[in-house]
């Protein structure tokens, strides 16, 4: 239920366990398993509990989240169908192409600046310490639950106390409403997010790049390469499994921007500003309890994610051949 | 980025000098990382520790003019109601020691379930032979992608129907059996380790429900520790399923508790000192954490040397 951290961690044990090399293996040892027999019984004891949970809280919700798409639903009465009119509504519904183009917004400001941060952030620590002490302060914001790191920022930010604006007025600029403002409020969000998880993106990132074999460094040194040329043709290039699956991973957990909003005393305002669409979702759900609505909104996200999804294997395959 | 690149055919001295003026550039920039990510925390408790009446007049002094506890006793409910509100209060507490120990067994019971369950699903995924493995694992996969919002709704529908809301069974009942990243992660641990162990142990006679427990388990104790705790930062810092299933006191986790003290705090002008103070205490879990296994994390994080 914590997207941006669940697949985070997904890309560093991706990248750690080499998805594609493991199942390489697995399918030659599967090539020459002639005259061994199968463990039919035993793996499904093994596989019960999961298979159980799958089932139940995985499979079922699908396929019910999917029912409930097309029907009317309340929580308290049962869903009673209606065809494809949530469908209809939702196509007409400027708050649901406005959640698409705030959670797009949101989007784009977080994954830019939390990747470009990220990246020299872990070029720094690359190039200067190997320092374990480093690596833990920087990864503090992104364990410190999302609803703690917003109240904190709301107070840091605060229109009238917050020592962000007292800086600003000190320095003879103006005090800001960074939360009251329609056009500051969303960056203002995405930008909390980034830097709660610039440093363990970071990590991520310098975590790639010691997988780089030192002699290319060596050689680039050798011919005169400074520091920016390396950075870019060797790093780069070489970081770049990695680099795709952090940033199509993020970008899908980016989507489900909710927690930060949530607790933002204007509620996904001012005027819409902030009602991304797992902020909408969720009202729809359990203040308007509109539940057969809030599916259909959901299964535009599925969609949309899935191709997502799609893009990232086709950046996963492509990456292949950097590896070699 | 940070530091340029140098010429080609600069002069040798030049050059060192060039290179020890970068490296000072990126050790300021590396500071300053650290400053920006680390000093919040400190305001945090900076403001924890001003009395509410001074924050208009008190507002940047790197430490408060008169220092006190009165947040921290407010916000656990350790003050009057009057003395709450006197202090510029709502009346409304934490309940911090309850909160914390209903978190521990959220985020305690669903790490410990997940990790051994998920364990012997990723070791059958990894291990044995069974029709319909790669289809099942492929199917696993997917469940990674689907955004949480569009199974929560359903299951909160389940939850709600079994009359579960309110309760520990229905907070941790939809993550405790599996979840489909540590799946994939302990099957990709399990293919990675040699089989020569387990065949070792198969010619002692040992089935592979004995070999799993008594062989495979034992090995695989750093990275079963090491998914186990990043389940359990999952479930310490998972607010909306909490929020929504948890709601009463007596099952309301930590990140739910901060959520609502701060909804009770007045809009028009929020018991900022109150709201810091409870902030730090929720952090302090972390920290210790830190303390204790950041070296863990850090190196969970550090995929280096497998290829």
């Amino acid at each position: 239920m914590a997207g941006t951290d669940l697949s985070g961690g997904a890309v560093a044990v991706a990248a750690r366990q080499r998805p594609w090399a493991a199942r390489g293996e697995s399918d030659a040892r599967r090539g020459r398993r002639p005259a061994r027999r199968g463990d039919g019984r035993i793996a499904w004891v093994f596989l019960a509990p999961a298979l159980i949970g799958f089932a139940l809280f995985y499979l079922y919700p699908t396929i019910r989240g999917a029912y409930f798409s097309f029907t009317d639903y309340d929580l308290l009465s049962s869903p009673h169908s209606v065809g494809f009119a949530n469908y209809t509504a939702l196509w007409h519904d400027p708050l649901y192409w406005n959640a698409l183009r705030v959670t797009l917004q949101y989007v784009v400001i977080n994954i830019v600046s939390q990747t470009v941060l990220a990246l020299a952030l872990a070029w720094l620590m690359f190039r200067l310490t190997r320092s374990v002490l480093v690596r833990v302060l920087l990864l503090v914001p992104w364990l410190v639950p999302n609803v703690a790191v917003g109240l904190l920022w709301l107070w840091l930010l605060d229109a009238n106390l917050g020592l962000v604006n007292h800086l600003i007025t000190a320095v003879g600029g103006s005090s800001q409403g960074f939360f009251t403002t329609p056009s500051l409020a969303m960056p203002t969000i995405a930008m909390i997010n980034t830097w709660q998880y610039t440093g363990y993106t970071a990590l991520l990132f310098y975590a790639g790049m010691l997988q780089i074999p030192g002699n290319l460094y060596e050689s680039a040194r050798l011919d005169g390469a400074g520091e920016l040329r390396t950075f870019t043709r060797i790093t780069l290039p070489l970081l770049r499994p990695i680099l795709a699956l952090v940033l199509v991973v993020s970008l899908i957990g980016s989507f489900q921007i909710f927690d930060t909003i949530s607790i933002t005393p204007t509620h996904g305002g001012p005027i819409n500003a902030t009602r991304a669409v797992y902020y909408y979702i969720y009202e729809l759900a359990f203040t308007q309890f509109r539940m057969g609505y809030a599916c259909a909104v959901a299964m535009t996200l599925v969609l949309i994610l899935g191709l997502l999804t799609f893009v990232q294997m086709r950046l996963l395959r492509a990456s292949r051949s950097d590896l070699s | 980025m940070t530091t340029e690149s140098l010429p080609v055919a600069a002069a040798r001295p030049a050059r060192r000098r060039r290179i020890r003026i970068g490296r000072s550039t990126a050790w300021v920039l590396l500071i300053l990382a650290l400053v920006l990510t680390l000093f919040p925390f400190y305001w945090m408790i900076r403001t924890a520790l001003t009395p509410a009446a001074d924050l208009a007049t008190d507002t940047s002094s790197i430490w408060p003019h008169h220092a006190t506890l009165i947040n921290f006793e407010r916000v656990l409910g350790l003050t009057t109601t009057a003395q709450d509100i006197a202090a510029g209060g709502s009346g409304a507490t934490l309940d911090f020691l309850v909160s914390l120990r209903n978190s521990i067994i959220y985020a305690g019971l669903i790490a410990a379930g997940q990790t051994l369950l998920c364990a012997m699903a990723g070791y059958a995924f990894a291990r044995l032979r069974f029709r319909g493995r790669e289809l099942l694992f492929g199917v696993f996969v997917m469940a990674l992608m689907v955004p949480p919002i569009f199974t929560l709704l359903p299951n909160f529908a389940l939850v709600k129907s079994l009359g579960w809301i309110g309760t520990f069974q229905g907070l941790i009942a939809p993550s405790l059996l599996m979840t489909p990243f540590a799946v994939f992660f302990l099957r990709q641990f399990f293919l990675s380790i040699p089989t020569e162990v387990e065949e070792a142990a198969a010619l002692d006679g040992a089935g592979r429900w004995i070999q799993f427990w008594r062989v495979v388990l034992p090995m695989s104790r750093g990275p079963l520790f090491t998914i186990g705790l990043i389940n359990a930062v999952w479930g310490w810092k998972d607010y909306l399923w909490p929020l929504l299933v948890g709601p009463d006191q007596n099952t309301r986790v930590l990140t739910a508790a901060l959520g609502i003290f701060l909804q009770q705090s007045p809009n028009s002008a929020p018991d900022w000192t109150g709201l810091m103070a409870a902030a730090v205490l929720a952090v302090v879990p972390v920290a210790l954490l830190l303390v204790f296994f950041g070296r863990r994390l850090v190196e969970s994080l550090n995929f280096t040397g497998i290829k």
